[in-house]
């Protein structure tokens, strides 16, 4: 399954790449990419664990940017 | 502005107010301290708190921490004026960057804008406006004046013009009557339109190109890999070396003040954010700039292979050439040019192959269904009918032969029609696919960007393939080929060239699929409203104009030109602050240009890649 999540307060653009750096290595993820520019998050993931690595992503994006929120 | 930056430029001002007041009073001690701290807490204090947080979290090397170690440490050192500067500074750089993101998000936003926000519907007799993504396919729509077409479809009633410039870069309008496919995004100039609805809106030519577009991140070129695995090593390096720089030689030297002002410079330094961020933004925009040409790119990867393209292949129909027959010659014996032309039009009127509608257009006179009787058509060689009661064949030679009639080879190039009437030859026509008006130009101006190899691959005959090529400078062609021949032709052409240069195909998107994905880079054309060829190919040209290949090669060079600029001058003063900072010859406030200030001046310049190919 993959799906575009909109972001908000995404302000620094290393900290997208982190995000994304740690997002690609839970299991399950296929592809993901977090774009600082459109501020956007495309994740590509096995759908049988969607949803539980939907939460750990946004768990990630909140420990680099507590401010930044994925928009569901 | 937004609220958040107007409140963080009142700080700014705020503060350096107060660090000018600071630094003329004269305070000694604790006083002199806490005038200072005032200013820096001011300025400073979201950059503490966030610091604090992230530590907390986990997140060691982060942007905040390092700039808050890098301030607090210089007032540690008793460097007071230093650290508040310091933190002035790099706010006043951030507030830079965040503007300098925020208009190239805006200017690529309004690239984009060829989202529609509604669509008119009748519903009971009343014209309501509804969200596209809520009309359904065969649903008749109504397009006003001025606004966007928001569908795909079918205009079934009413004539307009309109504006294709926002997805294909063409700005002179295009005519429509009822009958007449309308594809969303464009703008309707002037009449009223009733269209009739032939895809969903996800379906739909706007949904399919913003998506491409969007997507388009995700196949990261290699300078965008490297930017990645490069931030991953260089903040952890540089901290650490800050460390060792720090610690080690005032160990030996004392001195300490002195090495840790220095280690304070690597911190200051140590975040990859200019290369981080104008990397992707400049492909991000040279994609949205190419975009805006009617050229659509999947990922910056492919626009890179796109630069260093060496081998051009061009399927011949549909690509090179109209794909449209039209009668170049008549060169009739025995009897009149007019005579000949009406003759064959007449014997051909029943037929829907492309050579009798060329036929027919051809002819200037009134053709009346009447004069035609005991129509046959004979397969492979051509039509035999009675026409004002003279029995006229026209054909191939074959069929001239059958009816022994003797027949001329032609000087000229294309398909031959041959007309004999009553058994008698009558002499014949030419028909021919037409090139399109920038094919050669498109030709040249690839041999001017450098490319070496261009090659023509076409499934027809030997001569006219030969000749086409040869007209337009083409220094290869492989004709009479199958599609499956194609793929092994190119397949053949990669083995055979070298190893930098990229390999492109550039076809029409119809049967050529498997070519289009085994060459490096797939270009399809003309692909307005068809699935299949955006499925297939890296590249999609909007419009069937093969001169924007060359463009789309300047925008990919401009491009990369920008990419390696930002990163030569990104490290290369990162490189030089971190070497003075170590011979203890930079400051902090260079330090701090060398982080905000070039990720400013890098992201302008990846700007200008979105108006690459102007």
């Amino acid at each position: 399954m993959r799906k575009v999540y909109r972001m908000e307060e995404l302000d620094c653009a290393n900290c997208a790449r982190k995000m994304e750096d740690a997002i690609r290595k839970i299991e399950g993820v296929e592809n993901v990419t977090v774009n600082f520019l459109t501020q956007k998050m495309i994740l590509q993931a096995e759908d049988s664990r969607f949803e539980s690595i939907l939460q750990q992503a946004i768990k990630i994006c909140r420990r680099v940017e507590p401010d930044c929120r994925i928009i569901l | 502005m937004k609220k958040k930056e107007k409140r963080v430029l009142v700080r700014i001002f705020a503060a350096a107010i107060l660090l000018a007041v600071a630094a003329l009073l004269p305070l000694e001690g604790f006083w002199r301290l806490l005038a200072f701290v005032v200013p820096y807490a001011l300025v400073g204090w979201d950059v503490l708190w966030h610091a604090v947080r992230n530590i907390l979290h986990g997140q060691v090397f982060d942007e905040n921490f390092l700039m808050a170690l890098a301030t607090v440490g210089a007032f540690c050192i008793g460097e007071y004026p230093e650290g508040v500067l310091v933190m002035l500074l790099y706010q006043i750089g951030e507030l830079f960057q965040d503007f300098a993101v925020d208009r190239s998000r805006r200017s690529i936003a309004s690239l984009m804008d060829i989202r529609p926000d509604w669509a008119n519907v009748e519903r009971d007799g009343v014209l309501v406006q509804v969200d596209p993504e809520e009309v359904a396919v065969g649903d008749i729509i109504v397009v006003k004046a001025g606004e966007r077409i928001p569908l795909d479809g079918i205009v079934t009633d009413g004539t307009s013009t309109l504006n294709t410039a926002a997805l294909t870069g063409e700005s002179l309008p295009r005519t429509v009557a009822p009958g007449d496919a309308v594809i969303s995004g464009c703008v309707n100039q002037s009449g009223l339109l009733h269209v009739k609805v032939t895809s969903e809106y996800g379906d739909s030519t706007v949904s399919r190109i913003l998506e491409l577009v969007e997507n388009s991140s995700a196949r990261k070129a290699k300078y965008e890999s490297f930017i990645t695995r490069f931030a991953r090593w260089y903040t952890p390096v540089v901290v650490i070396a800050a460390v060792l720089l720090g610690v080690v030689p005032p160990l030996f030297a004392g001195n300490w003040s002195d090495w840790i002002n220095r280690a304070l410079v690597f911190l200051v330094v140590s975040c990859p954010c200019a290369l981080v961020i104008s990397v992707p933004l400049s492909f991000f925009g040279g994609i949205g700039g190419a975009s805006r040409q009617g050229i659509l790119v999947k990922g910056g990867n492919y626009l890179e292979a796109l630069a260093h393209a060496d081998t051009v292949v061009f399927d011949k129909t549909g690509t090179l050439t109209r794909g449209v027959f039209h009668v170049t010659a008549v060169h009739p014996q025995n009897a009149a040019a007019e005579e000949l032309l009406e003759a064959a039009a007449l014997a051909e009127s029943y037929s829907d192959h492309p050579i009798a509608r060329s036929l027919r257009e051809a002819c200037s006179c009134e053709l009346d269904n009447r004069r035609v009787t005991e129509v046959e058509e004979l397969s492979g060689r051509g039509v035999r009918a009675v026409v004002d009661g003279k029995t006229v064949c026209a054909g191939n030679q074959k069929l001239m032969a059958e009816y022994g009639s003797e027949c001329h080879k032609c000087h000229r190039v294309g398909t031959l029609v041959h007309v004999s009437i009553d058994g008698q030859y009558a002499g014949h026509i030419v028909i021919s696919d037409e090139v399109k008006e920038d094919a050669a130009q498109t030709i040249s101006q690839l041999k001017e960007l450098g490319v070496k190899k261009t090659v023509m691959l076409t499934g027809d005959a030997k001569e006219v393939g030969e000749d086409t090529a040869q007209r337009l400078g083409m220094e290869e062609v492989y004709t009479e080929l199958l599609p499956a021949g194609k793929v092994e032709r190119v397949e053949a052409l990669l083995e055979g060239k070298n190893e930098k240069g990229r390999l492109v195909f550039v076809g029409d998107g119809i049967n050529d699929a498997p070519v289009l994905s085994r060459a490096d880079v797939g270009i399809a054309m003309g692909a307005m409203g068809s699935a299949a060829a955006i499925e297939a190919a890296d590249i999609v040209l909007m419009d069937d104009k093969p001169s924007k290949i060359p463009l789309a090669m300047r925008i990919a060079r401009k491009t990369l030109r920008i990419v390696r600029q930002n990163i030569v001058f990104a490290l290369g003063v990162k490189g030089i602050v971190l070497v003075l900072g170590a011979l203890g010859l930079a400051n902090m406030w260079l330090a701090v240009f060398a982080d905000v200030g070039v990720s400013v001046i890098a992201i302008l310049n990846a700007m200008r890649a979105l108006y690459a190919g102007k």
